[in-house]
């Protein structure tokens, strides 16, 4: 009886693969392996080049999320990388927390203050939200800067934090650290994405309009987005100030942060996953062939994503995804019909 | 108390110069929709201008108002005739990407040229002019004439929208391209008459704030955040709104200053943050934000 009927309808399979993402996924797994291995064989300066590659990463990764599938075009990341490094002072350094656990509540803190902060930053739209998100980083730059029991506005060494924890320990564990955060962060936005919440997110990428029309909680999604954003941001932040073992307002709240996750975002290809990995990849090329220049390597980057925004929007991993339909890490569910499909075409 | 009058006369008359930031990034919402995310970078490229014509041939600081405003309008149009026509559109991701890159090469460029040094124009005995005004408060020429010139551009853009054919050409494009385009306007001529008419205004602010204080060419975006405090406290749409904003903005700065001097900046930024919560459309809203 069932036999009848298959043969009678058109098979079909959703696919959720692709030959690509086999390979993504081995690559990983391969990567993965080498990277935690590093320690053991690798060089410190390969390790401190490849630990600002996986934050880096990661930042981008969060814009990603939030810019390019929650339509919010935040200005004001830097807010929670500024926040999780301070976060980090707070707890490793105040409260005697070992730095490591300090990162994750870096990131847990960052996402507590995202909730008051969007209630109220969601009130602009638009191009008005970028900017206003801008100004809640200032404001809370400025109030750190008050703050002279962080430091004030001249900031503070952090170095007591990891006093007593031995330097290949230290170097080996923050490494780790910025595996897990950097790959994790690829592989949640994965996940997150091809979740039934992650087919909403991208109908209100596509649309707002119409996903709202077809039941999805525009607002909601929005929300969750900004605020897993903000969490992934303030882990970065603990991270980075591990690495860099020095905090100040300026640098923690430095407007460069998001300018690196928007040239690395807009240069892969914003809406995609592999965007950002390209983009990062790009963009330690290039800031390594430049970095002799001084500021012109910023000018540079400017004009390169400037002109990769006018002439192809979708950045290089979109120009390549729609020539030859790779996809590393597929988030679409494609209907193929199957061999017996075929055969009942008419 | 009169200390506190003081301040806050101070604060009005800062509004002026805040105001003047102002105008031209609600130009250029306004008519087409854009918000430019490097305005307060040409705000300070338009200062550097200034410097760079007045400093080596000596020049008054009021005269290369002459020069600055001409060539920043120059820009403007060919800005937006060149570069952010193609980026607008439904999707506000490009002209906010495309802006915020120029905000990067413009702060950068400026930083090779001029260096990271602080600059500013020496417009002589004027700067430090004031007026008696009668119990203790005098009121400085300079941020008199700062406050004057706002005043002055808002009334032009006013009788200029309200009397003038290219006035009414910039509301029709404003309200509907596709309409006002059958009608006979370009729409992409007049977006840049418009971005002109927008940093014409921002090259007589740029130098106005490089002859009352001393630049350098990373100050850019904070200018950006004052003229966007100062447009959205002041509501959507209206330019009397927006000098009443840049006052407010200008007031809590001044007094946030004089009770604290790291405060000022502080102060500013929460007041907007409280319009934003109590009245989000702005004190004089005269079109809602869509």
């Amino acid at each position: 009886m069932s036999k009848v009927l298959t043969a009678a309808a058109p098979a079909f399979a959703i696919e959720r693969q692709t030959r690509a993402s086999r390979f993504g996924a081995v690559a990983l797994v391969l990567a993965l392996l080498v990277m935690v291995s590093m320690p053991w064989w690798g060089g410190r300066a390969e390790m401190r080049t490849l630990t600002e590659f996986l934050y880096i990463l990661a930042l981008a990764q969060m814009w990603n999320l939030l810019a390019g599938y929650g339509g919010l075009v935040s200005v004001g990341q830097q807010a929670f990388i500024g926040l999780g490094g301070y976060a980090l002072v707070v707890f490793a350094m105040k409260l005697g927390l070992n730095v490591f656990v300090s990162v994750f509540l870096s990131g847990l803190v960052a996402a507590v203050i995202a909730i008051p902060t969007a209630a109220v930053v969601f009130r602009l739209r638009g191009a008005y939200f970028a900017i206003g998100t801008w100004v809640v980083a200032e404001i809370f730059r400025l109030l750190i800067a008050n703050t002279v029991w962080l430091g004030g506005g001249s900031g503070l060494s952090i170095t007591s934090a990891v006093k007593g924890i031995p330097a290949w320990w230290r170097e080996s564990i923050t490494f780790w650290l910025a595996i897990a955060i950097g790959l994790g962060a690829v592989l949640l936005s994965y996940l997150l994405l091809r979740s039934r919440h992650g087919l909403a997110l991208t109908a209100v990428r596509d649309s707002e309009a119409a996903s709202e029309s077809l039941g999805v909680r525009v607002r909601d999604m929005k929300w969750f987005v900004y605020v897993a954003s903000a969490f992934g941001c303030g882990l970065v932040g603990g991270l980075i100030f591990i690495t860099k073992l020095r905090i100040s307002p300026d640098a923690a709240f430095s407007a460069d942060w998001t300018a690196i996750m928007f040239f690395v975002v807009v240069i892969g290809g914003i809406g995609t996953i592999e965007g950002p990995i390209v983009g990062a990849l790009v963009y330690f090329a290039l800031r390594g062939t430049l970095q002799d220049f001084g500021s012109w390597y910023l000018i540079v980057l400017g004009l390169v994503a400037v002109v990769l925004m006018l002439k192809m929007p979708k950045g290089i991993w979109g120009w390549v995804a729609a020539r030859h339909d790779i996809r590393f890490f597929p988030v679409q569910r494609r209907l193929r019909l199957t061999e017996t499909g075929k055969g009942g075409r008419r | 108390m009169i200390g506190w009058l003081d301040t806050i006369v101070q604060g009005l008359l800062l509004g002026g110069l805040y105001a003047l930031f102002a105008a031209g990034l609600s130009l250029a919402f306004g008519i087409m929709r854009l918000v430019n995310i490097a305005h307060g970078d040409f705000i300070i490229l338009a200062a550097y201008l200034g410097i760079a014509i007045a400093e080596p041939f000596g020049i008054n600081p009021f005269l290369c108002l002459l020069v600055v405003v001409p060539a920043m309008a120059a820009i403007g149009y060919v800005l937006q005739r060149g570069v952010l026509n193609a980026t607008l559109g439904q999707d506000i991701l490009p002209p906010l990407l495309v802006t915020f890159g120029l905000s990067i090469i413009i702060q950068n460029l400026l930083t090779e040229i001029f260096s990271a040094d602080s600059r500013g124009l020496n417009a002589g005995d004027i700067e430090i002019a004031s007026i008696p005004v009668g119990g203790g408060i005098a009121v400085g020429v300079l941020p008199l004439l700062v406050l004057v010139t706002a005043i002055a551009v808002i009334v032009g853009l006013q009788l200029l929208f309200t009397r003038t054919a290219i006035g009414r050409a910039f509301r029709a494009t404003s309200d509907d391209p596709v309409t006002a385009e059958l009608m006979g306007i370009d729409a992409r001529h007049i977006y840049g008459l418009a971005m002109a008419l927008a940093m014409a205004i921002v090259g007589i602010a740029g130098v106005y704030l490089a002859i009352r204080t001393s630049i350098n060419p990373t100050i850019g975006p904070a200018r950006l955040l004052y003229a966007f405090e100062a447009v959205i406290i002041g509501g959507l749409g209206s330019l009397w709104g927006t000098l009443a904003g840049g006052m407010l903005l200008g007031v809590a700065q001044t007094v946030g200053f004089r009770l604290d001097p790291g405060w000022g900046i502080l102060a500013g930024h929460l007041t907007f943050l409280a319009v934003l919560v109590f009245r989000p459309n702005g004190l004089f809203p005269k079109t809602r934000d869509r």
